[in-house]
């Protein structure tokens, strides 16, 4: 008889259970006629058995109330008061962090490089703070965006037009306003579905009016900085350098002509 | 509307838990991950695409919210090193004779590389099919099907070696 070839493919297909029924009988009559494969088979068989039951307990754990599905949508459904102190927190421990990198660079804000760099750390930095952040990503969220545009306005100083990434996929979650080494910046994330997150940091650049768009990278993720209209962008999160630099110029383009 | 949501999403919130528990393996983080997954699921309910499986796009949501996480803790690492893997927390209730190998287990699952420990998480304990671990994972099948087969073998070497009375496990991986 002339079958296909076993592959290692089929082997593991055959440890979970995932091949039709002709190829399964080819498989068992080659692991009758090769004992020690049938052995290291029958290792894998037992692994996944013994995985599947120390895991299992975890499942069956009574749910806790606050991953209830039903009460979280009801909640969701009522005005959130926001809590001062989740903030103040957040805040304090990003002064900490960005105190450490940040105080090198105090006072180089020229229009160099000094100033991209700068931007793309301050961004990276909320990134890392921010963005794994569970329970509260964002003080104020995207369905609340006016509140958020008057508070980055008030403490930024200036408007900053919050850009719309919905043509990369990417939906505005909402955002705060974060501390950096020159003064309160604003600060919006974005997620795709599938949960990548984003954020775009900005705030006034005294030093220069327009810089050419900067690839940075910071600690594993990927960024892109600008200064438009003497408003200093950086976009960080990630995403692969080209994707990234596509709605970075989608997110230029949208705020050059609202500022 | 919301009961269908509800019908769909509650059943895979065991599974859920579980996952994130075996990749965070710190159980406030963990349920921290699933929730925060559920209500991005929630938010999104209406514009994820048409009759898309909820099962795989909840995994992938929770998959790259734990990936974020990760992350975060490679940049600044937790005061919990992988030695003192608290395996209390990932929950094992086996008979008293089972306890040990299943402890070595979760100890030597610690152990794989990250791409390779998801691979093994999502097709042999949530059941995932080799597609939609790829669609998860954004990876070829290919790539899940070498990854998964790496495991294995690296599993394996892993719990032989530690079978041997007193193997040094600390030594062994030096080698490697």
């Amino acid at each position: 008889m002339s079958s296909r070839p076993i592959t290692e493919d089929d082997l593991n297909a055959f440890v979970d259970g995932r091949l039709d029924v002709p190829r399964r009988k080819e498989v068992i009559a080659y692991l009758e006629a090769h004992p020690d494969v049938a052995q290291r088979i029958a290792l894998y068989t037992e692994q996944r058995d013994m995985l599947r039951t120390a895991l299992q307990p975890i499942a069956e754990e009574p749910i806790p109330p606050e991953l209830d599905v039903s009460r979280m949508i009801w909640e969701r459904r009522r005005p959130r008061t926001m809590p001062r102190w989740a903030g103040v927190a957040a805040a304090v421990a990003l002064m900490i962090i960005g105190g450490a990198g940040g105080w090198i660079l105090r006072g180089l804000d020229q229009p160099s490089s000094a100033t991209v760099q700068s931007l793309a750390r301050e961004a990276a930095a909320s990134y890392f703070a921010y963005a794994p952040d569970l329970v509260r990503p964002v003080e104020i969220r995207a369905d609340d965006s006016k509140t958020l545009a008057a508070w980055t306005a008030k403490r930024v100083g200036r408007p900053i037009a919050i850009p719309d990434l919905a043509a990369s996929g990417y939906h505005f979650m909402g955002g705060r306003v974060v501390p950096t080494d020159y003064g309160p910046a604003a600060l919006f994330m974005y997620d795709n579905d599938r949960g990548t997150r984003l954020v775009i940091l900005a705030r006034p650049i005294e030093a220069a009016q327009e810089l050419p768009m900067s690839p940075v990278r910071q600690g594993g993720v990927n960024g892109f900085a600008w200064v438009g209209n003497g408003l200093g962008y950086s976009i960080v999160g990630p995403v692969q350098a080209e994707a990234l630099r596509d709605i970075a110029d989608d997110a230029r383009r949208q705020v050059g002509t609202h500022a | 509307m919301t009961a269908d949501m509800v019908r769909q999403l509650e059943p895979l919130v065991p599974a859920l838990r579980r996952y994130a528990r075996a990749l965070m393996r710190d159980r406030s983080d963990a349920d921290d991950l699933v929730q925060d997954c559920l209500e991005r699921a929630i938010g999104r309910w209406y514009q994820r695409r048409n009759e898309e499986d909820p099962r795989a796009w909840m995994f992938t949501i929770l998959h790259n919210l734990a990936m974020t996480r990760l992350r975060r803790q490679v940049q600044r690492p937790a005061h919990v090193s992988i030695e003192d893997v608290d395996e209390a927390s990932l929950s094992c209730t086996a008979p008293q004779e089972d306890r040990l190998r299943y402890r070595d287990l979760l100890s030597a699952l610690t152990e794989l590389p990250e791409e390779q420990r998801t691979v093994l998480l999502l097709v042999t304990v949530e059941d995932l099919s080799y597609a939609d671990a790829a669609q998860v994972l954004d990876i070829p099948i290919g790539t899940i099907m070498s990854r998964l087969s790496r495991a294995r073998e690296r599993l394996t070497r892993l719990m032989s070696a530690d079978l041997r009375p007193d193997a040094p496990r600390l030594h062994l991986r030096s080698i490697k």
